[in-house]
């Protein structure tokens, strides 16, 4: 089976600069009654993009087609739902860059092929503030070299190294366990064998 | 003791990939596996330790009172049709690969995080995984157990097994005795507005103490279950006497001479005297007080006579802005308690407080005394066993007389995806485990307390310190 590949994107960037956005915020659990994961991109964001109304962050025109989604402290916390990045990636977004992340949600993503990057916080101050003083800023995640690049700026970041090699490779991580099913058997028998 | 349950379930920890970690025990449930059921379909796999995964319908399960037996299609007159097709997917999985499904017709159907400790299928040592966050519950017993997310449940139902790092490990301990009034559920309330919502991110957390030692198997899945609200991936607290009484007897507990060797295992497993943890975080009991949360994350929370912070004085820019947003979704007034805040629902259940324990404290409120004018008081058993047991003992007589709901088991309105849901702008002072904006419904503000503080609330109207009222015995 194929995996999701990424390489590194460019892209203008959407800003959506709140801490402890969590799962309920990036897709409700209204929109969880699905048996498949196809089609919701439009589930995305669905009530707190009402409760912002006009001021909406992502529904302005210079953020429409971004494939990079700029967030702030600990995105993602709450529930385990893997709607939350087959929402994101359904919208369009190839990468979320964070000053942190919640762990199920960095590990979900990751499985996705949406490219969870923890910038520190100097660095992700900087890239707000070039992405607010102007929304065209062309930023480039590079996977390969664990690179941000923005407006002449290179900020570094680093992926779980599994986690990277799964993503550059297109490793399907389901068939690297099932290869280890001898040794999974062998440990079940001498486990379950055990007085 | 993570560490000792840890490396007893490693089977391969090699080079630069996660160490191959072997599952003990996969709990499913309705919304996060049918995707994963999908994904082994399109590669022709079978689950390989059906013996080793137990389902049950909880989430997306309509609460409307239901008499049991024959009750067939009935039982699901209020389902909308994306909801019955999940329980319906669930169901022919499970029979595809003869899985045990304890569906809405059983007699052991309830929210996954209670039926597996009472059905015994949650021992000390084990590792436990589930499709649900709230996986973290099963950790009171001595388990390491966690939440994954619908990818890794392929992983698990293809080969028992997953990939994962190492965790660092973060000791919280509860000295002392904590006071009358206050609960297991305000414990890990002010333990999560001590170290923050992303306090924990990366960790497991063994809850140690004379206060965490005290509490009975209930209270303590009370806390591990909320785990996750300070970001841990697990909690977990050792094993002792209280632990092994709770689960002599169950169905799938160990007997006879299994059982005495269990024992002896089980007794090893608690925490070295001389273990190093990452992290360390003490809190005095007897410096507690019942607790409520008064903004958007679990993090936001006080004691419960305690003023609401002002963000004036939050120096954090992000921080000010956050708490700012919070207080103005919430409508809560800065700078003074949330007592005497209006209340319009009242909701007592899931898998945090759905339990007999919880049922009893809230009834102790609520015997003799009546639901507020215009509050909406909901009490939803975490199982049909917790359902019956509180029967037997009359507590849904105390609740109707009341003029509280007395419902069916599920998860309801802690996540609102049954129907069970706040209307726009309505106020809840709910058990569940999670005040984000629109939880509990749309435009629903959610404030999160003890089973305690929500009866005090269902009969004043109000948001109520509970230790104000007379509580009859």
């Amino acid at each position: 089976m194929t995996a999701p590949q990424f390489t590194r994107v460019t892209s203008h960037a959407a800003l959506l600069v709140a801490d402890d956005v969590d799962t309920d915020q990036i897709i409700p659990a209204r929109f969880l009654k699905v048996t498949d994961r196809a089609g919701l991109g439009p589930a995305l964001f669905a009530d707190f993009r009402a409760s912002y109304g006009a001021a909406w962050p992502l529904a302005r025109p210079d953020a429409a087609g971004a494939q990079i989604l700029i967030v702030g402290r600990n995105f993602g916390c709450g529930s385990s739902r893997e709607h939350a990045p087959w929402a994101l990636v359904a919208a369009g977004f190839r990468a979320v860059i964070a000053r942190s992340f919640a762990d199920i949600f960095r590990g979900n993503a990751v499985k996705n092929g949406l490219v969870p990057v923890a910038l520190g916080d100097a660095d992700h101050a900087a890239l707000v503030a070039a992405v607010t003083a102007e929304r065209a800023t062309a930023v480039t995640v590079d996977l390969a070299a664990e690179q941000v690049g923005f407006a002449g700026r290179a900020a570094g970041f680093t992926v779980e190294r599994f986690a990277r090699r799964c993503l550059l490779d297109g490793v399907d991580e389901l068939g690297y366990l099932q290869a280890r099913l001898p040794a999974i058997a062998a440990w079940e028998r001498a486990r379950e064998g055990a007085p | 003791m993570f560490e000792k349950v840890w490396a007893a379930h490693v089977i391969e920890d090699e080079g630069d990939a996660p160490a191959v970690l072997g599952v003990d025990l996969h709990l499913v449930h309705e919304v996060t596996s049918p995707q994963a059921f999908a994904a082994l379909a399109a590669r022709g796999l079978r689950v390989r330790r059906p013996d080793r995964t137990v389902a049950t319908m909880d989430h997306s399960v309509p609460t409307a009172r239901r008499e049991r037996g024959g009750g067939g299609p009935a039982v699901l007159a209020t389902i909308d049709d994306a909801g019955r097709h999940q329980l319906d997917t669930l169901a022919r999985n499970c029979a595809t690969h003869g899985i045990a499904l304890h569906g809405v017709d059983g007699e052991r159907q309830g929210i996954v995080h209670v039926i597996g400790p009472e059905l015994g299928l949650t021992q000390p040592g084990m590792t436990i995984v589930c499709g649900d966050s709230h996986t973290s519950t099963h950790g009171a017993f001595g388990a390491l157990a966690f939440g994954i997310g619908t990818s890794e449940v392929a992983h698990v139902l293809a080969t028992q097994a997953l990939l994962q790092r190492r965790p660092r490990t973060l000791r919280i301990t509860v000295d002392g005795a904590l006071p009358a009034g206050v609960t297991a559920k305000d414990v890990i309330l002010a333990i999560i507005a001590r170290i923050g919502v992303g306090g924990a991110t990366g960790c497991v957390i063994e809850y140690a103490g004379a206060a965490i030692r005290a509490l009975d198997m209930e209270a303590r899945m009370t806390v591990c279950n909320m785990s996750i609200e300070a970001g841990a991936r697990a909690g977990m607290i050792a094993p002792d006497d209280t632990t092994f009484a709770y689960l002599a007897g169950r169905p799938h507990a160990p007997a006879g001479a299994a059982w005495d060797r269990a024992l002896a295992a089980w007794r090893a497993l608690p925490t070295d005297a001389d273990a190093r943890f990452d992290r360390e975080v003490t809190l005095a009991a007897a410096a507690l007080a019942p607790m409520v949360t008064f903004g958007t994350h679990p993090g936001m929370g006080a004691a419960i006579d305690a003023p609401v912070p002002d963000p004036a004085g939050v120096a954090d820019a992000d921080e000010r802005a956050a708490l700012t947003r919070a207080l103005a979704y919430m409508r809560v007034e800065p700078g003074r308690p949330l007592v005497g805040h209006p209340v319009d629902v009242v909701f007592v259940g899931s898998c945090t407080n759905g339990r007999l324990s919880d049922l009893r404290a809230a009834a102790s409120v609520l015997r003799g005394r009546r639901v507020a004018a215009g509050v909406r008081a909901l009490v939803v058993p975490g199982s049909l066993a917790v359902a019956r047991a509180a029967e037997a003992e009359g507590l849904d007589e105390v609740f109707r007389a009341a003029g509280a709901e007395w419902r069916s088991p599920g998860c309801s309105m802690c996540i609102a995806m049954n129907g069970d849901q706040l209307a726009p702008g309505q106020l809840a002072v709910s058990t569940s485990n999670r005040n984000f904006e629109g939880r509990q419904g749309a435009g629903g503000r959610t404030v999160l307390a003890s089973p305690l503080t929500a009866a005090a609330a269902a009969v004043t109207g109000r948001v109520t310190d509970p230790r104000t009222l007379e509580v009859a015995p």
